[in-house]
């Protein structure tokens, strides 16, 4: 208890040993580490990687770590309010960094191939079947209403001035449009917008299946029913199967891609609805996720469609070709999606 | 301040990270969000502007060079142009579509107009920012933004019961972060991702290494500050934190004012003209004592612990 009882004096001494205070002594001699760390993140967030020596690369998680460290001996020992507030911004943007989006765009491509595509695609099996079915559907729907009654076809299908393609057209002017010479010109401006419009679509598509997955399902079905008018239309002429050939070439990819858009859509749509055992934010997460792999597919797909129908379906004139490309590149999507089953090395999804 | 310090710590959340620390994280709020987006699709509309205005120029130049009517164009003149238009349409797609996730991809998760406005992306629950949520949160802007414009003109343009049914429809999406605590967007929940603010640190000069903080001498007067144990024992932590505060500020009522009131406290007899020195000995030498009961395990919040 001697301690306690010191004169006024001693104690006074002890105030000013005490002056300089441990924490600062602390903060002293971890002060160059801290700025150091500060430079490199500093550097790095302003996307100057180039600038940046391989030493700054390798230390940053080891900076990170003291830094950390550093952090929590200050919450327990320093009162120094400033320095705890810089120490927590410092850790919180050296943890941006380090626990960030590291991958190059190559490496995710690398992966995105090599794998993670076709799995997110296996794994909305279930969606993909439902909007396989709606868009049947839909064919025969449209079929079925204008067999019923003609008039339908100009309800689906609103003819634009000077198109052939109505009830009663003749033979020749179907095929004309499927066989024609004309309008070969600009063929890849033709792919381009193509592709464009078809992309925005698919979007739309994916997007409005956040609204519990009900919009995908009318614009699935509304989007065949045309088909079904279509091929209705080329059967009475008897070139069911030019017109199957005719929509085969690029149509086996761009329904495809419509197909998993829509089946992406859905399932993000049915996760929300039905959660399962996790929250739904949990659960809207996940599928989000996985439905977003799948959209990056359907745009690529998307981009092979607008090729094949304003290069190919136009450079190949002759039916049983383009039956023939359209279904090996049908085959090629099958295969590619449930027959590959590499589970890749490593994600930064986890 | 005591009227925005409320809606601020609204806005807390705390983040763990995989060694176990807990880090302050404060939502980016939706007015600072909002600018961040009107500051982006200014740039992407000059930025279509310009490069339309460029692929109309190079166009017409090119026309100019085969000096034909553009039916009869033929060879390389044709394919140039061609291939103008191709790249315009590539571009076009590219800006809508990949500006914000190129930008968001990036270190630091943020477009230009969230570095403007000093905000950014991250994952919520504090696991790593994948470029699938990237993906996945820029995927509905569609509906979000586009949509719900094109349906205002659409009731603009006297569109009737339907125009209005879908407004409200989509106002449901573009209003969304108004219908959540963590002020979510539709893209945001699908992704798993939120945006906030962006940290800034900017490390002060410690108070309490200055001469007259260290000594306790004040240089100025040559007074000697020194503060017994019960002169000390009075004020807790949170009466330090307001002390340093009220030094880093520096104004010269406020340093009056505490002054004044530290001395009432204390039962010393409050000068004047020397209130700066005063306060640094008193923070200093109040850290210390605070800092060691620390060290023993004894914390003391504020003066009524």
């Amino acid at each position: 208890m001697a301690i306690f009882s010191l004169s006024k004096e001693a104690k006074s001494e002890a105030a000013i040993e005490a002056a300089a205070l441990r924490s600062d002594r602390f903060r002293q001699e971890r002060e160059p580490d801290w700025k150091r760390l500060e430079a490199i993140v500093t550097r790095m967030e302003k996307g100057r990687l180039r600038r940046i020596s391989d030493a700054d690369v390798l230390a940053l998680p080891v900076l990170y770590r003291t830094v950390a460290s550093s952090l929590s001996v200050a919450r327990e020992t320093s009162l120094d309010a400033a320095t705890l507030a810089y120490l927590e911004s410092l850790v919180q943007r050296a943890w941006f960094l380090v626990y960030g989006p590291r991958t190059t765009l190559w490496s995710w491509l690398g992966r995105f191939f090599g794998g993670e595509w076709s799995r997110a695609v296996r794994s909305i099996w279930k969606e993909m079947a439902v909007a396989l079915a709606l868009m049947v559907a839909g064919t025969v729907i449209g079929w079925q209403l204008c067999a019923m009654d003609p008039d339908w076809y100009y309800a689906l299908f609103p003819a634009e001035g000077g198109d052939p393609r109505v009830p009663g057209a003749s033979a020749e002017a179907l095929k004309e449009v499927m066989f024609g010479k004309e309008g070969k010109d600009g063929l890849s401006v033709f792919a381009a917008s193509l592709f464009s419009h078809n992309a925005g679509v698919a979007i739309l598509c994916f997007a409005l299946g956040f609204a519990f997955g009900i919009p995908p399902l009318l614009l699935l079905i509304q989007n065949t029913t045309l088909l079904g008018a279509l091929l209705w239309l080329h059967d009475e002429q008897g070139l069911l199967i030019d017109i199957v050939g005719w929509l085969s070439i690029h149509g086996t990819t761009e329904l495809f891609a419509i197909l998993l858009a829509g089946a992406a859509g859905l399932h993000v749509g049915r996760s929300m609805a039905f959660p399962g055992d996790r929250s739904v934010l949990e659960a809207a997460a996940a599928a989000g996720q996985r439905a977003a792999v799948v959209m990056a597919g359907v745009v690529l797909m998307l981009v092979c469609a607008g090729m094949l129908e304003g290069l190919g379906r136009q450079l190949i004139n002759d039916t049983t070709q383009r039956l023939v490309v359209g279904y090996a590149i049908l085959a090629f999507w099958l295969a590619y999606f449930f027959l590959f089953h590499r589970v890749p090395a490593t994600s930064d999804a986890e | 301040m005591s009227t925005a310090q409320p809606k601020r710590s609204d806005r807390r959340r705390t983040l763990v990270t995989p060694e176990g620390i807990a880090l302050p994280l404060v939502l980016a709020s939706r007015g600072t969000r909002f600018g961040a987006l009107l500051i982006d699709l200014v740039i992407i509309v000059l930025a279509v502007i310009l490069i339309t205005a460029a692929a109309i120029y190079s166009g017409v130049g090119l026309l100019g060079m085969a000096g034909k009517e553009f039916d009869k164009l033929e060879g390389s003149v044709k394919y140039s142009l061609e291939f103008l238009v191709i790249l315009y349409i590539a571009v076009m797609f590219l800006f809508r579509h990949g500006y914000f996730l190129f930008f968001e991809l990036g270190a630091r998760g943020a477009t230009p107009g969230k570095r403007a406005t000093g905000i950014r992306v991250a994952a919520r629950g504090g696991g790593r920012l994948s470029t699938e949520m990237v993906l996945a949160r820029n995927l509905l802007r569609d509906v979000e933004l586009i949509l719900p414009i094109a349906a205002i003109f659409s009731v603009l343009d006297g569109g009737g019961v339907t125009a209005w049914i879908a407004l409200a429809w989509l106002a449901v999406f573009a209003l969304f972060p108004f219908f959540n605590h963590d002020r979510l967007r539709a893209g945001d929940l699908v992704a798993g991702t939120w945006v906030v603010e962006a940290p800034k640190s900017k490390l002060e000069v410690a108070l309490s290494t200055g001469e007259t903080a260290a000594s306790g001498t004040s240089r100025a007067t040559g007074a000697s500050y020194r503060f017994g144990e019960e002169e000390l024992a009075i004020y807790g932590e949170y009466e330090l934190q307001t002390l340093e505060r009220v030094l880093r500020e520096n104004r010269s009522e406020a340093l009056v004012a505490v002054h004044e009131a530290i001395c009432r406290k204390i039962g010393w007899n409050p000068g004047t003209g020397d209130e700066r020195a005063f306060l640094e000995a008193y923070y200093t030498q109040l850290r210390a004592r605070l800092e060691s009961g620390m060290r023993m395990g004894q914390r003391k919040a504020d003066k009524h612990a």
